[in-house]
């Protein structure tokens, strides 16, 4: 077994663009769900608009990529409004609903032929992010340390999209220090006792839901920047779930907790891909007989689950939580 | 006409409130008013729908009908946090206490008018700090008065029930309010702890506050109310000074029922 070679892919695609663009997704829906309490389970529809949003301005209304972000993130604002506003008066589980039920609406609808001409449909829109590799500044070449290396070009989106987690994670740091942030985590407790106490709990929820819904919004610019391409598979409910994993093993309600648990995410699905792939070549163990290696992709993700669930049990409050905040209960 | 800040106008005037649900009448108030700087006991036998009542004043409920003035204000109808920031705070029969966050954050929380709490000032500090100071003096002032100072930085889900109660006192204090509505105040506190609670409530009525609060105990009630309404199935049937409502015959049949046939 080639143990180096394991923590060499593992690390790579831990700080890779997916373990960014997952960040993004992840300290978004921490503002959410870690500090606020709101249970929104459609990130993906809001990395989506983002994504199509700027795509769609590049290549059907010819706008500079600059430009095209902000229809990317004002289009997750007009997502976090629509979503919001029926829902975030009522108890919290209809939050849920609704946003899963919209994100999937979003994948379907962009993936339909009637919309082909706006959204590529299943074909997808190829090409829009020129400018962004035309204003490389890394020179040509492979950068990186040891056997973790990444080419310029990769480097580039990278270096980009970690700046923009550390960005928005410096936002949320300062917002829920203030006095806004003690309105926030006071909802996620107890949204009638802050009411009780003057606050507009509507407003401050609406707030956070929108501003968390933009941080994945960029996420998913970042992502379909980097492919070069929008397609409505680049969406599934998966992205949310995973978001979400990555916010409980980081620690909810914590700054950099997120950030850690998107690394770790995929630090773990890149590291037990590389083990079973070289497990079943070399029938480490027998595993051959059990596994094929086109039966590898789908397992990493149970063995994933498995580490998740185990972290659930015995270190319920992630990586950066505190125990007491998570024992204490009424 | 009296001007609605005149001290011997009443803080709250009800008039025709109506809550029903369903076929069931719970709240039917056709008049009732509450005195400035005075402790006013609401009373009545289970069911009688103080605590209807008490949602629908605060904006925690929907009135079918009725209109209710606080201050001069009509506020009937508006949301629960407008209510609040208007002056008129609540307090809950099982305590609200912000488990999770500390007792301090509990407190600063409360405070008003807080420019930090606007989402595109906060991030940037220097536009709040000067507020928060004077917050936080307020909050340690608060805790020290109410003896929950060495709780400071104790998670509120610790506290002991009595605790929790003082605890959500001295918060809504912190929202500089006029008229405090207490649901209960008393339930589930241990013994050593009523006289306490009863000698704050006494003396935010000597500081100029009005209080208005829910209770099953007769003897605080005896104790500490200026004055006390009696609500049976959604109706006052009786309010006076304490010696008078224990002894109406109104209010006795609604707690012990109708005398069916003369005792021979």
């Amino acid at each position: 077994m080639d143990w180096s070679g394991i923590f060499s892919d593992a690390t790579r695609t831990g700080l890779g663009i997916n373990a960014a663009v997952y960040a993004l997704a992840a300290v978004g829906l921490n503002l959410q769900f870690g500090y606020t309490g709101l249970w929104n389970f459609g990130q993906a529809g809001f990395l989506l608009v983002g994504a199509y949003g700027t795509a769609i301005a590049v290549n059907s209304w010819g706008l500079w990529l600059g430009w095209a972000v902000l229809v990317g993130i004002g289009a997750a604002v007009l997502l976090g409004l629509i979503l919001g506003v029926p829902t975030l008066r009522l108890r919290a589980d209809y939050l849920a609903i609704v946003t899963i039920s919209a994100a999937e609406i979003l994948r379907i609808t962009a993936n339909s032929t009637s919309v082909q001409s706006v959204t590529g449909g299943p074909q997808g829109i190829p090409g829009f992010a020129n400018w962004f590799f035309d204003h490389n500044p890394i020179p040509k070449g492979r950068y990186g340390f040891g056997r973790i290396t990444y080419t310029h070009r990769d480097l580039w989106v990278i270096l980009v999209s970690w700046t923009l987690v550390v960005l928005a994670s410096l936002l949320v740091a300062l917002l829920v220090k203030s006095p806004w942030g003690r309105v926030v985590r006071a909802i996620r407790e107890d949204e009638d006792a802050v009411r009780s106490l003057g606050k507009n709990v509507f407003a401050y929820k609406m707030q956070s839901l929108v501003l968390g819904g933009v941080i994945g919004a960029i996420g998913g610019i970042m992502l379909v920047i980097d492919r070069q391409f929008v397609e409505p598979n680049q969406f599934e409910s998966a992205i949310t779930f995973f978001a979400f994993a990555a916010v409980i093993l980081g620690g909810a309600g914590t700054i950099w907790g997120p950030i850690l648990g998107a690394i770790a995410f995929w630090f773990l699905v890149e590291g037990s891909q590389s083990f079973l792939r070289q497990a079943v070549s070399h029938d480490f163990l027998g595993s051959s007989h059990v596994l094929t290696s086109t039966q590898v992709g789908p397992v990493r993700f149970v063995l994933v689950g498995l580490l998740i669930m185990l972290l659930v049990i015995f270190r319920p409050q992630g990586f950066l939580g505190s125990r007491r905040e998570v024992m204490v209960g009424d | 006409m009296t001007s609605p800040e005149s001290e011997s106008s009443p803080i709250l005037v009800v008039n025709d409130i109506t809550r029903s649900f369903g076929g069931l009448l719970a709240v039917a108030v056709e008049h009732l008013e509450i005195p400035r700087h005075r402790i006013t006991a609401l009373i009545g036998p289970n069911g009688a729908g103080k605590t209807t009542f008490f949602n629908v004043l605060t904006g925690f409920d929907r009135a079918g009908t009725g209109t209710w003035i606080f201050d001069g204000v009509d506020i009937s109808g508006w949301p629960a946090y407008r209510i609040a920031q208007q002056g008129m705070v609540r307090t809950f029969q099982l305590t609200k206490a912000l488990a999770g966050m500390t007792v301090y954050d509990n407190m600063l929380l409360a405070a008003p008018r807080q420019t930090g709490e606007r989402i595109l000032i906060a991030p940037l500090r220097f536009p709040w700090r000067a507020r928060e100071a004077i917050v936080r003096q307020r909050a340690i002032a608060l805790l020290e008065d109410f003896g929950l100072r060495a709780m400071q930085h104790e998670f509120a889900g610790t506290l002991s029930g009595g605790q929790r109660k003082l605890l959500e006192m001295a918060r809504a204090l912190m929202t500089e309010p006029q008229l405090l509505m207490f649901d209960e105040p008393m339930a589930g506190v241990n013994p050593a702890l009523v006289q306490s609670l009863l000698d704050h409530v006494k003396r935010l009525r000597d500081d100029g506050l009005t209080i208005v609060f829910v209770e099953h105990d007769m003897d605080v009630v005896m104790s500490i109310a200026d004055r006390v309404v009696c609500l049976a199935e959604g109706k006052v049937i009786a309010e006076g000074p304490p010696r008078d409502i224990v002894a109406d015959p109104h209010v006795i049949e609604a707690y012990l029922g109708h005398r069916r046939t003369p005792i021979s």
